[in-house]
């Protein structure tokens, strides 16, 4: 029984490592990419295939980046709780597991599909070297190859769906590379202390606060664009393009104000609306294909 | 003494995102086949109330207390009472479509200028003609037998949001009909129910 419970607990805190809401919704944009070549996209053999290679895939890599990040995490309140700096997990052991995941994710990748497989890779590869490791601690700019590894599963499953990577799989990854800076550079003026003291240079700190507004507004609004255009591009009808554009026109309306009207709240609850907006796109693209 | 603001609970959470959905669901789905102004005009209403279901969920119901919210709350009943005139009173649209924008307009620039009586007073006007309008014009159309029984029961939504309408005007002049406390904890419900009888009266039209 105290077994159970021990391992119990060692998986849950593995489980924290792989940042599940994160790693979710960027699963969720593999399978909308998988679902938007309109492919037999209830072949659950396939489904479970994309589905298991880009989590281990996306997990591994997020673990990876928890492993280099642990001293600079226990430096930031917000994420001083977590289990490596907090000594739960041995960085050895993560490594170790981080390793693991992403090559058994890489590895299923390239037996379902070289192409496929080339990507994950990429994704992972821009991820944890070039953004992590290469660039993070250097320049606020790092996130455009953050959001270059974010824009990866969705090209990835799009790629695997149609075999070749089409400029409707390119739209939807600029979508969610424009993205990225909404959900990114938010976080960054929220905790803005928290990455100063850890030494992480980011928009805000390098920029301001009114540049960086004024930057999420026109990302946010060419992240729009780029969907909407992708969404044009794989034939969705009228109706869903139509809530398409009300999702859009509230995540605009929120970033416009927040640059006429900033506020702490206003940044924060923008923050939350653009990952809705992400799920909810998301969610149409597969709803349509269904 | 210091008021105690209601904390947004799970039910009221779990209210909004259903009247999201249905706003969702009404806008992708449910206005298919109408004229190209009545889908617009629905789309804005619905597509606005969809919008304010999730900020109500994010920022929490003291949203409520900004006020923009009377402008962008303005423009579900003027969109939609637009809507039902040019589906159903099309000679009557362009009038009606100038007194929307114009409505909208006063009632949006009252708001910053001359906030007091004079606000208020417009926005009576211009809510209440739309609110007339969604309420009266299905029931009519219905008893009329121009329109299916179940259309009705877009008027009874008119009704619904005409009544959270009265409510939160009332609260802001300072002369609340009821706590804000009770406000702010039917609202959530009143909305859904609203967003229902909508969806289920247009899919019966």
């Amino acid at each position: 029984m105290r077994a159970f419970q021990a391992t119990h607990v060692k998986l849950r805190t593995y489980w924290v490592l792989t940042k599940p809401l994160q790693s979710g919704l960027l699963l969720t944009t593999g399978l909308a990419g998988f679902m938007s070549a309109r492919c037999p996209v209830l072949n659950w053999q396939a489904l479970l295939a994309l589905t298991g290679s880009l989590f281990l895939a996306i997990g591994g890599s997020t673990v990876l980046n928890m492993v280099c990040d642990r001293d600079i995490d226990a430096k930031m309140k917000r994420t001083a709780n977590r289990p490596l700096p907090l000594g739960r997990v041995e960085a050895s052991n993560a490594l170790l597991v981080g390793l693991a995941l992403a090559w058994l994710g890489v590895g299923w990748a390239f037996a379902l599909s070289p192409l496929y497989g080339t990507i994950v890779f990429a994704g992972l590869f821009f991820d944890v070297v070039v953004y992590t490791i290469w660039l993070k601690r250097r320049t606020p700019w790092s996130i455009v190859w953050g959001g270059i590894s974010g824009g990866m599963p969705i090209l990835a499953g799009r790629a695997l769906g149609t075999g070749q990577i089409d400029w409707i799989g390119l739209s939807l990854a600029l979508g969610v590379l424009l993205w990225i800076p909404t959900h990114i550079m938010t976080f960054n003026m929220r905790y803005y202390e928290d990455y100063r003291r850890a030494g992480i240079p980011t928009f805000p700190s390098a920029y301001g606060f009114q540049v960086t507004r004024v930057t999420i507004a026109l990302s946010s609004l060419a992240a729009a664009l780029a969907i909407a255009v992708a969404a044009i591009g794989i034939g969705m009808t009228w109706g869903y393009l139509r809530l398409l554009a009300v999702l859009s026109a509230g995540l605009l309306a929120l970033a416009i104000t927040s640059v006429v009207r900033p506020s702490e709240r206003l940044n924060f609850g923008l923050f939350k609306y653009a990952s809705v907006y992400m799920l909810s796109s998301m969610l149409l693209v597969v709803v349509e294909a269904i | 003494m210091m008021m105690m603001m209601k904390k947004t609970s799970i039910l009221d959470r779990l209210l909004l995102l259903a009247t999201g959905i249905l706003a969702a669901y009404q806008v992708a789905v449910g206005i298919e086949g109408l004229g190209t102004l009545a889908i617009l005009c629905y789309t804005i209403a619905f597509g606005v109330l969809l919008i304010a279901g999730l900020l109500l969920i994010i920022f929490s119901l003291e949203i409520l207390d900004n006020p923009l919210v009377v402008v962008v709350a303005a423009i579900i009943p003027l969109s939609l009472s637009l809507g039902l005139v040019v589906e159903y009173l099309p000679a009557l649209g362009t009038v009606y479509q100038v007194f929307v924008t114009l409505g909208l307009l006063v009632i949006a620039v009252t708001r910053y200028v001359t906030p007091g009586t004079i606000a208020t007073v417009v926005l009576a006007v211009v809510h209440g003609i739309a609110g007339l309008l969604i309420v009266g014009l299905p029931i009519l159309l219905s008893l009329q037998g121009r329109a299916p029984a179940g259309f009705a029961l877009v008027g009874v939504g008119g009704a619904l949001i005409g009544l959270g309408g009265l409510l939160l005007a009332f609260l802001r002049a300072g002369k609340p009909m009821l706590s804000k406390e009770t406000i702010y904890t039917i609202l959530p419900g009143l909305l859904l129910l609203m967003t229902a009888a909508f969806v289920a009266g247009f899919a019966l039209a």
